[in-house]
Parts: structure tokens; C-alpha cells; sequence
């Protein structure tokens, strides 16, 4: 069995596996990729599914190419040649991305069947780096929710609490890693759906600056929104992850050519000095105390690390979530038109006109909350109320991102809750769509700004339920919230 | 939240077609309620003077510099491999190997 590390998650579920401890396994032959995916298989196996736990994280497994990867890892590893950053690492895929011949539902009936002819860019990238790619996870209908329930594949359930949502819309790939499953996961965040989950799980997720990680081959949800991003149970692991993801891909045009960071080196600078911005806006109404006490605390650490607590303002902060439900459920309407029963998927058999086809086959396919959104982004878009909803919120976007911009010049790093509660139970929220966005309101101003985010977790309530703080950074400087997080991380650890 | 006209279920259903959605009976009282409170949390945004504010559609208008650093990049127009055709096709509910085929589309 490969070294263990020190991590434990305070419950019956040991974290034994980092980035490290996988790849020197595999260096000295201790713990081979093939050894390390079958362990991890036998996991998903034993708690995943219909026995053990019922998590219901992976959607679907891809047990060939994985198997495949790993033996070529390990003949790597044989012959003494240097492994690559990912050499053996057991990394599971959010739905809404394509691995070709693999299924992609993106929790959705309409794409049932569905096997993509390619591979997102993001899975190209991280299989090129050695990981052994494990399968596809559960989330929310076309990433579309906070809870993971409104998968068309049923939830799934919250490792650290089975009783308890793992938050959406990535919630498969924050409980697989939360539950030991696989190393790292990829998600995807429109809204908050890779941190929030992150926090309410217990591990760490990061948001990349909007066009720093390739969108090719992810089933678009909002494009101006949507990114790729890993979840992780520590900060190295996700450093080193989105190392290979970020960079310019031709196949993704808004992704940008600037030169990417080196993050894992980012690690090693001290945050003595580094300027943190405390949002007043972050810390109001409907904030639970628990979170609250949890934030303070790793405020008062990092100003025990020499750091600078600075007070910002982000006035417009009340107004995200609106801004948010009429741009994203405007994008969604168009992205979404292409599931029509020609291409890919499902098809009403019933139909006898293409115009009945069409939509015979979306009333089947589509759940309730994407038909919702669906109609709340024609109702934005149509005639007579684009400029009072769709040209508004744009506006509004604005001085959202400019919030953020004015706050940027004065400080480093912007930190407060990730969420304003921990994971809610099960059907808590379901009858109640607007109470549902407002499980989002911490994250989804950094969503539109575009800026970076991370959430690193930070304790938990006296009931044993995670929280995370929130760690915003400039447009493309993951490397300085990735620090904050590191110290943050450190801070956790009983000395 | 009285500034918004609220939606009937007449608009419900225009909005329906529109977006090529049925819905059936049960849903269309249901979908008239959320979208009423949803419309009017969003109904907030009044509260805010934009009229002198840029709408912004993508995250790279709002941070200066060259358009290419924030992905407004065109790439160069040469002839590249697509997908191949078989394999895109073997995904199609209903095809012939070279089209795709779907119900009749003029009624007579």
C-alpha cells in the first residue's frame, strides 16, 4: 500500500491518497497505477452503488480505458522513465464533460445513450498527464441546481453526512473525492457548482478564471459563465491539477493565450504581506453563526501569518443572484435548443411532424427545473422584456465586475463564506426554487465577474458538518488565492 | 415586485412554444408560480440606475489589454480534420448513414 498521508476526514472515511503519494507509489513500484485503480474500484463498488453507503457519485465506469492508462503508467514506471504530473492519479469526470465512447447524460434523460465521438480538452489534457481516468460522475440536469436532486439518475448522497445534499451542480465530483473514491475530480461552476459542493463536502475546489481552462467538449450551460475546474482533497493536489488544465486551446475561442502560472510554485512563497479583503457584504443576514465563528477564525490565522485584513465593499453584492437567474437561464435557452431529438439522444417516438417531434421529445427529456430555467430565459429574451431583464442584468453585470475591480486595487485576495449554511438535508428545498438559488449567494458575484475562487475547507459545526471559506482572486491570479488557501489549509491541522 | 406585470398562464404557454417545450396540464399552474416568484426577486435590479452603464456580455470587455489575452482570439483559416462522419452519425436517433432523417416537416 503506498505511503499514507495525514489527512483524515474526522469520520469513517480515511483520505489515504495524495498527487504524491499516488506518483511515488508508482515510481517504486509499491502501489502500481493498475493496483491504485483497482483499489479504487473496489471502493466505488463497495459503497457507491446499491450496497454500502449508496453515494451514487459515478454515473458510469470506464473501466478499459482505465485499466488500459494504468498499464501503460506502469510500464513507464518499469523502465525508469519519469513520470508525468499525473502519473497513476485516479480522477473521475463531471457528466457534463464528453470522454469519447464513454456515456455523457449530463444528468439528463434527453442524452440518455448518448456516446460523444471526442474527448473535452480538459480530459485530453489530464489523461496526456497520467491520470487514470475512472468514469463519469452524477450532477445536476445540465448543471443545472444546488443539490445534486435534480439528476435525472436520482442524488447523491453526502459522504459526510449520508442524510444530506452534497450540493450541485458537481455534486458526484465533490462526494467521490470526499468518500475516497478517486484523488481529484473535475467539475464544472456557472454558478457556484464546484465550490459550493466543495464546501459542503468538506474538500477543496477551485473556480479558474473565466478563459483560463478550456470549454471544449463541456455541454454548455451558460457559455459567458460556464468553467472547468478540479476538486481536490488538499490545495497541492488542486494546484497541480489545474496546472494541467489551464492554457489556450485552439478549440475553445474565448479561451486566453496569456502565459499560464506556476501554481504549485505559487506554494512555496510565504503570505506574510499579502493584502486580504474582508467584504462586509459577505458577513449579513441569514449568515449561520457556526460559518461565521469558522471565517473569523481563519481571519484571525492568516493576521497571525503577518497578513493585512483589510475591510472592502462590493455594494452591488444583494443584486448577484438576480443578475445571475436572468443571464444564465437566457444562455441556457439557446445552448439548450440543440436537444431536439436529431443528433444525439433521445427521440419521441410518438411524433409525427418534426415540429411535434421537437417538442415531444424535450417535454420527455428535459426535468422540471431545466424546463424552468428554459422558460424563464425565452421569457428574458422575448419581445418586449429583453431590455427590461436581459439588457438590465448585463448592466448589472457590470457594475458587479467592477465591484471586484475596485476592490483588487486596494487588496490581494478577497475572503468570507463560502455558503451561507452548511449541507441542507434532502427535499428541504425542492418545493422552493427561489430558496434553492439562494443557497448560491456567496458565489455566483464571482461567477459573473469572472474572477478566480476557491474553497478550502475550515472546520466544521458542532454536528460534524463541513465549512469552507471562500478565497477570491484577480482575473488570472490563481497563484495568490492558491497560497491563501495553503495557509489557510495548514491552519486546520492539529499541531 | 408590483412594477413587474406578472405572467399568466397565457404567457406561460406563448413562452412554451416559443422554447418548444410541451407542457402538460399539471405543469403549466406550477411553472406559472415559480416563474411569478423568481420574476420577482429579479424585480431588485430595479432598484438600480443603469442607464449610463455599458451592458457587459463577456468577462474580457471589462479588463483592458489586448482582446487575445481574454480569449477573443480567431484562429487561422485553414482546412483542419473534423469529426469523422460514421462515428457522428452512429449517435443520431434516426439517420441513413449520411443524413440525418426526422419526421415530415410540411404538412399537407
Amino acid at each position: 500500500m503506498p505511503k499514507t498521508s495525514e489527512i483524515s476526514k474526522g469520520t469513517d472515511i480515511v483520505i489515504d491518497f495524495t498527487i504524491d503519494s499516488v506518483r511515488a507509489g508508482v515510481a517504486d513500484g509499491s502501489a502500481t497505477a493498475t493496483a491504485t485503480a483497482e483499489l479504487h474500484y473496489s471502493r466505488i463498488a463497495a459503497d457507491d452503488g446499491d450496497k454500502g453507503k449508496r453515494i451514487n457519485s459515478f454515473l458510469a465506469l470506464s473501466k478499459e480505458r482505465a485499466l488500459a492508462q494504468a498499464a501503460k503508467i506502469d510500464a513507464l514506471a518499469a523502465k525508469g522513465a519519469e513520470l508525468p504530473a499525473l502519473a497513476g492519479v485516479p480522477v473521475g469526470i463531471k457528466d457534463v464533460l464528453t470522454m469519447q465512447g464513454s456515456p455523457a447524460t449530463a444528468g439528463s434523460l434527453i442524452l440518455k445513450g448518448y456516446r460523444p465521438p471526442y474527448d473535452a480538452t480538459a480530459v485530453t489534457k489530464l489523461e496526456a498527464a497520467g491520470a487514470v481516468l475512472l468514469g463519469k460522475l452524477n450532477c445536476d440536469e445540465f448543471a443545472m441546481g444546488s443539490s445534486n436532486e435534480n439528476s435525472a439518475y436520482g442524488p447523491v448522497l453526502n459522504p459526510r453526512a449520508l442524510d444530506r445534499v452534497p450540493g450541485g451542480s458537481s455534486g458526484g465530483s465533490a462526494a467521490a473525492v470526499a468518500a475516497g473514491f478517486a484523488v481529484a475530480t473535475l467539475g464544472t461552476d456557472t454558478g457556484g457548482s464546484i465550490r459550493q459542493p466543495a464546501a459542503f463536502c468538506g474538500v477543496v475546489g477551485v473556480l479558474p478564471t473565466y478563459g483560463r481552462v478550456s470549454r471544449y467538449g463541456l455541454i454548455a450551460f451558460a457559455s459567458s459563465l460556464d468553467r472547468v475546474g478540479p476538486f481536490t482533497n488538499n490545495v497541492k493536489d488542486a494546484a497541480t491539477v489545474l496546472q494541467v488544465l489551464a492554457g489556450q486551446d485552439v478549440l475553445d475561442a474565448t479561451s486566453s493565450d496569456r502565459p499560464v502560472g506556476d501554481y504549485v510554485g505559487a506554494l512555496e512563497k510565504p503570505v506574510e504581506g499579502l493584502r486580504i479583503g474582508v467584504p462586509a457584504e459577505y458577513f449579513g443576514e441569514g449568515l449561520d453563526p457556526e460559518i461565521r465563528t469558522a471565517i473569523e477564525r481563519v481571519l484571525d490565522g492568516l493576521k497571525a501569518e503577518k497578513c493585512i485584513i483589510k475591510p472592502v465593499s462590493l455594494p452591488h453584492t444583494k443584486y448577484a443572484i438576480p443578475t445571475y437567474y436572468v443571464i444564465a437561464t437566457a444562455e441556457a435557452s439557446s445552448n439548450l435548443s440543440r436537444f431536439d431529438g436529431v443528433r444525439f439522444g433521445l427521440r419521441s417516438a410518438e411524433a409525427k411532424t418534426l415540429s411535434e417531434m421537437y417538442r415531444k421529445t424535450r417535454d420527455a427529456g428535459f426535468g422540471p427545473e431545466v424546463k424552468r430555467r428554459i422558460l424563464l430565459g425565452t421569457y428574458a429574451l422575448s419581445a418586449g422584456y429583453y431590455d427590461a431583464y436581459y439588457k438590465k442584468a448585463q448592466q448589472v453585470r457590470a457594475l458587479l465586475t467592477r465591484d471586484f475591480l475596485t476592490a483588487f486595487n486596494e487588496v490581494d485576495v478577497i475572503v468570507g463564506p463560502m455558503t451561507p449554511t452548511p449541507a441542507f438535508k434532502l427535499g428541504e428545498k425542492t418545493d422552493d426554487p427561489v430558496a434553492m438559488y439562494l443557497a448560491d449567494i456567496y458565489s455566483v458575484a464571482a461567477s459573473l465577474a469572472g474572477i478566480c475562487g476557491v474553497s478550502v475547507p475550515c472546520g466544521e459545526t458542532k454536528d460534524g458538518l463541513p465549512i469552507g471559506v471562500q478565497i477570491m482572486g484577480r482575473h488570472f491570479d490563481e497563484g495568490t488565492m492558491l497560497r491563501v488557501g495553503l495557509a489557510v489549509e495548514k491552519m486546520q491541522k492539529p499541531s | 415586485m408590483s412594477e413587474q406585470a406578472s405572467v399568466s398562464i397565457e404567457d406561460v404557454r406563448r413562452v412554451a412554444e416559443l422554447a418548444n417545450l410541451e407542457l402538460t396540464a399539471e405543469e403549466e399552474p406550477r411553472m406559472q408560480r415559480d416563474l411569478n416568484a423568481i420574476l420577482g426577486h429579479i424585480a431588485q435590479l430595479n432598484e438600480l440606475d443603469t442607464k449610463d452603464v455599458q451592458p457587459m456580455a463577456q468577462v474580457g470587455e471589462m479588463l483592458g489589454g489586448e482582446a487575445h489575452e481574454h480569449g477573443e482570439t480567431l484562429r487561422e483559416d485553414v482546412v483542419r480534420p473534423s469529426l469523422e462522419r460514421a462515428a457522428v452519425m452512429a449517435a443520431a436517433p434516426e439517420t441513413d448513414g449520411r443524413f440525418f432523417k426526422v419526421p415530415k416537416v410540411i404538412e399537407r
